[in-house]
Parts: C-alpha cells; sequence; structure tokens
C-alpha cells in the first residue's frame, strides 16, 4: 500500500492503524465473547471463557433454558408493538408540524419554536412522576389490558422524541426546492395534498432516520420500562432482560444468551442501516 | 406568487396541534407539576400532592444534609469529569488518527458507533460478566497474561474493590464513538486548503494537527462537551443494571432518585429539580467556555 505522495507505508501510518484497530477489538470482542459464550454450557464457561464452542463444546442448553423459563417471544412483540408505534406515530406527527414551522410564519411561531427546543431539555427525570399520577388517573397504568400497559409506554415516548424529530425534518424541508409545493399549489393542491403528496414522499430519507431512532430509543429505553411495565405479560425486552438478569445471578450461561438474543435484532438493523442511524442520532443531538 | 401559497392560515393547527399537545401534556405540564410536587407532600406514587410541605422548601433542606445524596452528587461530578476527559479526549485521538488515513475510515465509523445503538441494560449485564470476580473476562485475562497468579486463583475484586473505574469503563466506551462521528464531521469541514498551504510552508503532520485541525475543531469540542455533560446526568441504565441500588456507594444523581421514587415521592422530584439545575448551569458554563472567542466559522 502506498499513500499518495508516493512513498512506501510508514511506521507512523501503521500505528495509526494498530490503535484503530485496536479500539475497533474493544467494540467487538465484549459482544462476540458474549455470542461464543452464550453456546456453552456452564462449566465450559468457567473452565475457559475464550475458548470457541466447537464441537463437544457446543451447547444449546442456555437457549433451551431461556425460552422455558421466559416467554421471549412475547416480550419481542411487545418490544415491537411499543416501538414500530412510537416510530410511526413520531413520523407522522413530527413531520406535519415540521412543514408547517419551516413553511408558515404566524402569530406564535417564535414561542413555538422556544417550546421546541426546550423540549430537548427536559430529563426523564424531571417528567417521570407526573406523567405517572396523570397516566394513572386515566386508568391506563397496571391496567389489566395489556394494551393499556403498552400505552403507557408509548405515549410518552412519542412526546419524548417529538422535539428531536421536529428539528430534524426542519432542516430537511428547508432544503427541498419550494417550487415543487408552488407547483402543487398551482395544480389546486390544499395544504393536506400538498403536505401528502409532494413533501412527505421527498423526505423519505430523513423519515427513515427519525423513524430508526425514534425505534432504537424506545426500544432500549428500561427506565420508562420500568415504571410502567411492571407485570410478566406486560414486559417488553428490555425490561424482560433486566428481570433476568436480578433472577438469574450466577446462572451466567443464561445471561450470556439473553444477552446475545436482546442484542442480535438490533446488530442486524446496524449493519443495513448504520448510515441512517449515525445520521440521525448526530445530527439530531448537535441542532439540540 | 411568491410565497402566495403559504398566505392561507387557517387550517395550520391541524398540523401543529398533535404534535404539541404530545409536548404539553407528556413534558411541559409534567415539568412544572415536578416542580410544585417537590414543595408539597405527596403520600404514594401516583397520587396527588396534599399540602406544601413545612417549611415548603423542606425537601432542599433534607437534600443538603443527605449523605447519599452528597455520595450521588461527588459521584455525578466524577463522571462528568470523566466522560469529558475519556470519551471526548479518546473520541478526539479516534477522529483526528482517522482522518489522515485513506482507507478504511467508513468501517472505523461504523463499529465505533455500534456500541451506542445496543441498550445499554444488555452492555450492564455484559460489563457483569467481564468484570466478574471469579472467571471473568478481565481476571481470567489477568491470569492469562500471568498479571495475577494462576496457581492460587489470585483474584481482583472490581465491583466492590474499584466500583466507579468498574462502572465509568462501559459508560464512557459506550458513546465514545457518538463524539468521534461528530468530531469526524467537523474535522470534514474544514477546507483543504488550509492543510496544503501549511504543508507547502513546510509544516508537519502534527504540526497541522496541531495548528489547524485542533483550532478549528472548537465549537465541535464544544457541542461534544455539552452533550457529554448533559449525558453524564442522565445516565441511568447502565449503572443501575451493574450496580442496583447504588451497590458500593456508587449511587448518581439519576439512580439515587429512582430508588427513592415510591418511598418518598416529593423527595425523588427535588432530585430531579436538582439534576435539572445542574445540567442547565453546567451547559451554560461550558457553552460560555467554548463560544467565546469563535477564530474560525465554518
Amino acid at each position: 500500500m502506498k499513500n499518495n505522495k508516493g512513498r512506501a507505508i510508514s511506521p507512523g501510518y501503521a500505528a495509526v492503524y494498530l490503535i484503530l484497530i485496536l479500539w475497533s477489538l474493544t467494540t467487538i470482542f465484549p459482544l462476540a465473547w458474549s455470542v461464543m459464550n452464550s453456546f456453552k454450557d456452564k462449566k465450559m464457561i468457567y473452565s475457559n471463557s475464550f475458548a470457541l464452542p466447537l464441537g463437544e463444546a457446543f451447547s444449546l442448553e442456555n437457549y433451551r433454558n431461556i425460552f422455558a423459563g421466559y416467554d421471549i417471544l412475547r416480550a419481542y412483540r411487545n418490544s415491537f408493538i411499543i416501538s414500530g408505534s412510537v416510530a410511526a406515530a413520531v413520523i407522522l406527527l413530527s413531520g406535519m408540524a415540521a412543514y408547517i414551522l419551516c413553511r408558515y410564519r404566524f402569530r406564535g411561531w417564535t414561542l413555538l419554536n422556544l417550546l421546541l427546543y426546550a423540549g430537548m431539555m427536559f430529563p426523564i427525570y424531571s417528567t417521570i412522576i407526573p406523567v405517572m399520577r396523570m397516566q394513572a388517573k386515566w386508568g391506563i397504568v397496571n391496567s389489566p389490558s395489556v394494551g393499556a400497559n403498552l400505552l403507557s409506554v408509548i405515549l410518552p415516548q412519542i412526546a419524548g422524541n417529538m422535539s428531536f424529530a421536529i428539528i430534524v425534518l426542519i432542516g430537511q424541508i428547508r432544503a427541498l426546492p419550494v417550487e415543487l409545493e408552488e407547483a402543487a399549489y398551482m395544480e389546486g393542491c390544499n395544504m393536506f395534498q400538498t403536505y401528502f403528496r409532494v413533501v412527505f414522499p421527498l423526505c423519505k430519507p430523513s423519515m427513515v432516520t427519525v423513524g430508526i431512532f425514534s425505534f432504537l430509543w424506545s426500544y432500549n429505553d428500561l427506565f420508562t420500562q420500568m415504571f410502567f411495565l411492571r407485570t410478566r405479560e406486560n414486559w417488553a425486552i428490555t425490561i424482560l432482560l433486566n428481570n433476568i438478569a436480578s433472577k438469574e445471578g450466577v446462572n451466567y450461561g443464561a445471561l450470556f444468551s439473553s444477552v446475545t438474543l436482546i442484542v442480535i435484532p438490533v446488530l442486524v438493523v446496524y449493519l443495513f442501516l448504520n448510515k441512517y442511524i449515525i445520521e440521525g442520532m448526530t445530527v439530531g443531538a448537535v441542532k439540540g | 406568487m411568491g410565497a402566495q401559497i403559504y398566505k392561507n392560515k387557517k387550517l395550520i393547527w391541524v398540523f401543529l396541534l398533535p404534535a404539541f399537545l404530545f409536548m404539553v401534556i407528556y413534558l411541559y405540564y409534567p415539568f412544572i407539576q415536578n416542580i410544585l410536587n417537590s414543595f408539597m407532600h405527596i403520600k404514594y406514587m401516583g397520587t396527588a400532592g396534599g399540602e406544601w410541605n413545612t417549611p415548603w422548601y423542606k425537601n432542599y433542606l433534607a437534600l443538603m444534609s443527605d449523605p447519599k445524596m452528597k455520595i450521588a452528587l461527588k459521584n455525578t461530578v466524577i463522571t462528568i469529569i470523566a466522560t469529558i476527559v475519556g470519551q471526548v479526549g479518546i473520541a478526539l485521538v479516534l477522529a483526528l488518527l482517522v482522518s489522515n488515513i485513506k482507507k478504511g475510515s467508513g468501517f472505523f465509523r461504523t463499529v465505533f458507533f455500534f456500541p451506542i445503538v445496543v441498550s445499554a441494560t444488555a452492555l450492564g449485564l455484559l460489563f457483569n460478566l467481564v468484570f466478574l470476580y471469579d472467571k471473568g473476562m478481565i481476571n481470567q485475562f489477568l491470569q492469562f497474561v500471568g498479571y495475577l497468579n494462576r496457581e492460587s486463583n489470585q483474584l481482583i475484586d472490581w465491583k466492590s474493590k474499584h466500583a466507579m473505574f468498574t462502572m465509568l469503563t462501559p459508560v464512557i466506551w459506550q458513546y465514545v464513538g457518538f463524539y468521534f462521528v461528530i468530531l469526524l464531521t467537523g474535522l470534514a469541514s474544514i477546507p483543504a486548503d488550509l492543510y496544503e498551504a501549511a504543508t507547502i510552508d513546510g509544516a508537519s503532520r502534527w504540526q497541522c494537527v496541531r495548528y489547524i485541525s485542533i483550532p478549528l475543531l472548537r465549537n465541535s469540542i464544544g457541542t461534544c462537551v455539552i452533550l457529554a455533560v448533559t449525558g453524564a446526568l442522565k445516565v441511568f441504565d447502565l449503572p443501575w443494571t451493574m450496580f442496583v441500588n447504588g451497590m458500593s456507594n456508587t449511587w448518581l444523581t439519576g439512580t439515587y432518585m429512582y430508588s427513592k421514587v415510591y418511598s418518598d415521592v416529593d423527595y425523588a422530584s427535588a432530585i430531579a429539580v436538582v439534576i435539572v439545575i445542574i445540567g442547565v448551569i453546567l451547559s451554560a458554563a461550558v457553552n460560555r467556555i467554548f463560544r467565546q472567542n469563535v477564530d474560525y466559522q465554518a
């Protein structure tokens, strides 16, 4: 390999790559280690956790136990209902608000923008207690209906992602050529048609970013789940994992396999969509 | 015709209302309610505040002499400093290195960023196993390389002897990639001709970094420091999974607030208010430090 000046690769260059590869190992190895050990029984984990689970050492015991002891599939289902609804609602509602805030000027515009940026500042700690009380009054907390309990997580999570999403989408809509909307207006489109037929389709990349970000944030958010999903049949995947951790304290095999189970779907999504994810998370944070 | 189409504003509220209704009901209203709650007496979680405390600032008075709150504040300060130095520092080094290589930057970006999308709960569990006393990854490794005596099964009890280190390592490690991407984006916006001119004048690689990259990154670094500070105040899942109930004196303001939420609701509200106040003060301070003399505008 040669660099652009035509010299052979220097020791300095090699050192740079060495450092970068070492840091990559710290992000890859712990997870690989976890996947590896999830396929070994307790004795094998104990004798050498760095050995590969090959031949004799390979075992599906941990997975059998975890699927027998916990309703993993129900937790996945609950998680996908919660996070899917959050992502869909955030995309729909934030896009509409972003369109108006970007293209229209009206009384209260400054105030709404102020509220928008302030919305990024509230840590969840400072709102959770009143939210709990409010939702308890509505009867959607500790309700016998699973749907109601899931709703009690969905609603605050939608609100929690709204400011971020609107800010990202305003940036996107501002970059669109106004001429397209004007043409739609000339053709007789009203505000709804202009938005849903012209603006929304053009914003797809940012919508994807916003959707993935909201989905992942919701999927991983333990704090809200700890408040509103308190019984087995309501557990989503993150709270399930937390409960497995406290019950299976020294059953390392169970811990390794449950960590693997929660991370795999995220890993798959990340491998395909990392461009959108990285962009969404950093752009949103920087603008806020 | 210009902005003619945006003159008809009769129906814009249909588009604005749902989003802002969510924020009013779930953010602004509870936020204000929480401040009021911190001055009231609340019997159970989920019930309304009854009367005002006497004196009304009773909770804040109690907070000042609460030994656990002192630990939580101290640990939070340690966490903030560790995240600024550790996360932003490591991220800066990695970003400068990656900006100087030709091949593989996309790969490193993807790999470095990966831990951020993994739930902190899973990482907490994973790092519990990494730092496990008996046969954890680190102890096994240290025995393997001979730092710890294998024959006598010598081990290090990370979670009780080095609790803060054990907790902060994964917290810092997880978000390095995040700041790395922000700084890399900042580096990419520095015009290439600056480096070219410097190189023609005989500047070395290191001089380019020291006198061009770092000064011009000032704004990006400032953004990172603000995010690191507010992020450090929000951290919850990972410490909670690794050290339930402030085990080994690892309370942070967030975990301490949660531990109080069911036993003393209004006290927990007061802790939440303190978290917000610290966040606002620190962000304002960091903003002042980094935005004062902007020597370069991208």
